[in-house]
């Protein structure tokens, strides 16, 4: 539709702003997990989403990026920040914040967090997993391309699945609201 | 551009993979249930972050069609909404109940 | 020297805009332009507000800063930067201190795609309109934890009360703009597009604004969307987050000073946003009005010169207004002041009748001008309606501007794809 809006340089100083956005959305991570207030964990979840959606923009998917922020950051996180207020947390900040089951918790993620190290790390006949494919493409096309796949008659492999997927969200719609009423 | 600078996919895996520990300790060690599911919307961000970044190798190999991964994310955002939006309810329907929002005294099978 | 002179030249020939250029210089430029042009254009419009609302109720409004009170609002701005800045002893400090600033960066972050021209415009996203809804709708992140953090009863019940009405209207508002992307398939290719510039190419290859598209369904959806824009930017009459006669002042009620001219401005920047959207999508964006009725190179010609017509009237009614002004030696600033001003905007008017001046930025004029309307549009909502009470807002919201989405973007398809369903039929009866 609009050759003019495919760029035709190169990402910028690709190395640094992945490890820009790596450090954010690590310290987000953890910050999500270790904060005593709920709103102070949504606050850096937003912030590790946002990185996220940037991330998703350096791998040239414009299109997940853009649904990134408006439902994760504009719709999810939202309802979260809504559900938080609802609720009194003046009285979960004085208590304890981890179960008993932590030691066991960390212990399973730190054998998850082993057996990721040693898949990655694994060369096959001196090749490592996922070397980078040679990439040559702007992005212009992506929507369309994403919008081929989802809806076109001839090439709409996940035609049935976008049903299913709505179906799924009605069903949600339904259940969120059975859930909220008083008296069902 | 040098070989030590660029960023390959295994960045992308490594980053995810540690965005997915970080969602399953919260998921396991944490009280309070808002931050349970905050840690599970990290683990599914975790995935999707592996999804682009494959949907990205893929394209290297088999031409710009080649976007199942990006379907695949659109996918889990959908589902993740739901999840959302479901999870939060039995919250709030259980913090009627109870008055609490820790998991673990989600104990009404063991009287 | 000579290679900086040239990557400076090296956007001024291409008729790309400076980000898709990849010209940083240039964007530079433009997003300092960008951000001079809005912050000059919400000084303008809280005079303009006050002086309009003001006649509107027939009163005089501000009169006693400059003529005319024309600088009320340098003297608001130096008053509000002189207040104590005030943290409520139980507020949480650090939401406190960020969310105006989440509130003011999605509001300005939005101007990154709005298209002035076919290449005046920061950067052309492949995604715009989704970009521009997805950061639009970033600023209820700031009011509600605004609200939260205050840690007081009227901005929590302002900050759940702008919130829910945020995400409600942002459907129907979504369905709306879905129907006007629909509309920029029937080409050729029936390739669609979600991007800014290119949508307003679509009405310019249709020969028609989407607002006359498919009468009346071009026009329900713009109507659909106007209603929405005024919930999402929280203006009357749909001002319940900040509704004064019960809530103070809703969720920044605990604000003041410089932290509170943050929320002022992020308001009138969003509102100028959402229109700039409603006038991309449903008004022609850049292009000049009745392009098919009044063609040809003598319209081109006379509709080139209205911006400059504009300011040269502008400039006379400056004028006008310093010979009334009272001949009193007290006043003798003033009078001189407004001639100046006067004088500066003539210079202006004079300068947009050259040629080549004239045809490159008439783009900007004829879009500032669209949504200069829409402003106006606010101020009057402003002056005449109601405010709705909250359960009627919702019920607006679901019950009303939501079928009517859904049915219009039911509908719009249908009529789009008229030609290859009536194919179907056909293929079905007489196989």
């Amino acid at each position: 539709m609009n050759p003019a809006a495919i760029p035709t340089n190169p990402p910028v100083a690709t190395p640094f702003f992945f490890y820009l956005l790596a450090t954010v959305m690590i310290i987000g991570g953890i910050l999500v997990i270790t904060r005593k207030n709920a709103v102070h964990s949504a606050m850096a979840l937003i912030t590790t989403l946002l990185a996220q959606a940037a991330l998703y923009l350096m791998l040239y998917a414009p299109f997940v990026a853009g649904v990134q922020i408006i439902l994760y950051a504009g719709g999810i996180m939202v309802l979260f920040l809504f559900v938080i207020m609802l609720i009194s947390i003046e009285r979960t900040e004085k208590e304890r914040q981890f179960n008993k089951q932590w030691l066991v918790g960390i212990a399973a993620a730190a054998a998850l967090g082993g057996l990721f190290i040693a898949v990655y790390t694994t060369t096959t006949s001196g090749r490592t997993l996922f070397p980078e494919g040679k990439l040559s493409y702007a992005e212009g096309e992506n929507t369309q391309r994403i919008a081929g796949l989802l809806f076109d008659r001839a090439t709409g492999t996940y035609m049935f699945a976008f049903e299913i997927a709505s179906l799924l969200l009605l069903v949600a719609i339904i259940g969120a609201v059975v859930m909220a009423k008083k008296r069902i | 551009m040098h070989a030590m600078l660029d960023i390959s996919t295994l960045h992308y895996l490594v980053l995810g993979a540690a965005l997915f520990l970080l969602g399953v300790i919260g998921v396991l060690t944490r009280r309070n249930v808002v931050i349970v599911l905050m840690s599970i919307e990290l683990i599914l961000n975790a995935v999707n972050l592996n999804l682009v970044a494959f949907s990205r190798y893929w394209q290297g190999i088999h031409g710009t069609g080649a976007l199942h991964g990006q379907v695949f994310a659109i996918f889990i955002i959908t589902d993740a909404a739901a999840e959302a939006a479901v999870g939060l309810g039995i919250l709030i329907a259980f913090f009627r109940n109870k008055e609490t929002v820790n998991v673990d005294e989600v104990n009404l099978l063991k009287w | 020297m000579h290679d900086v002179v040239q990557y400076i030249q090296s956007y001024l020939e291409s008729n790309q805009t400076p980000g898709a250029a990849g010209n940083f210089f240039w964007a530079t430029v433009y997003i300092l332009l960008v951000f001079v042009g809005l912050s000059i254009a919400v000084i303008a419009m809280n005079w303009l507000e006050r002086k309009i609302l003001a006649h509107m109720q027939v009163r005089l409004g501000p009169m006693r800063v400059g003529p005319h009170g024309l600088l009320q609002p340098i003297a608001d701005a130096l008053k509000l930067l002189l207040k104590e800045d005030i943290i409520p002893a139980e507020a949480d400090k650090v939401v406190f201190w960020v969310a105006p600033f989440i509130v003011v960066l999605a509001a300005f972050t939005v101007f990154v795609v709005v298209p002035f021209g076919p290449t005046h415009a920061i950067t052309d996203m492949n995604i715009g309109i989704l970009f521009m809804l997805g950061v639009s709708s970033l600023s209820v992140l700031g009011i509600v934890t605004a609200g939260w953090a205050s840690n007081s009863h009227y901005p929590l019940i302002g900050a759940l009360r702008s919130s829910a009405q945020m995400v409600s209207y942002e459907v129907a508002m979504g369905l709306a703009v879905v129907s006007v992307i629909l509309m920029t398939s029937l080409n050729e290719a029936s390739t669609g597009t979600l991007s800014m510039i290119g949508i307003v190419q679509a009405q310019q290859a249709q020969q028609q604004w989407f607002v006359f598209k498919f009468f009346p369904l071009g026009l329900i959806g713009f109507f659909i969307f106007a209603v929405a824009m005024v919930a999402e930017t929280n203006r009357a009459p749909f001002d319940l987050p900040e509704a004064e006669s019960e809530l103070t002042a809703g969720f920044h009620t605990e604000y003041s000073g410089f932290r509170w001219s943050l929320f002022f401005l992020a308001e009138y920047s969003a509102m100028i946003a959402v229109s700039s959207i409603a006038v991309t999508l449903w008004l022609g964006g850049w292009l000049r009005p009745f392009p098919n009725a009044l063609q040809g190179p003598t319209w081109d010609l006379v509709f080139s010169l209205i911006p400059g017509l504009t300011f040269l009237f502008l400039a006379g009614m400056a004028f006008y207004s310093t010979l009334r002004m009272p001949k009193h030696p007290l006043f003798r600033v003033q009078t001189i002041g407004l001639a100046g001003f006067g004088a500066l905007l003539g210079v202006i008017g004079l300068i947009l009748f050259i040629p080549g001046v004239r045809l490159r930025v008439q783009d900007i004029f004829w879009f500032s001008a669209k949504v200069a309307a829409f402003m106006y549009l606010y101020i009057w909502y402003r002056g005449t309606f109601p405010r709705y009470r909250f359960d009627q807002l919702m019920k607006v919201g679901w019950k009303v501007l939501l079928p009517t989405g859904l049915a219009l973007l039911i509908l719009t398809a249908l009529v789009a794809m008229r030609g290859e369903l009536l194919a179907d039929v056909r293929g079905v009866w007489r196989p």
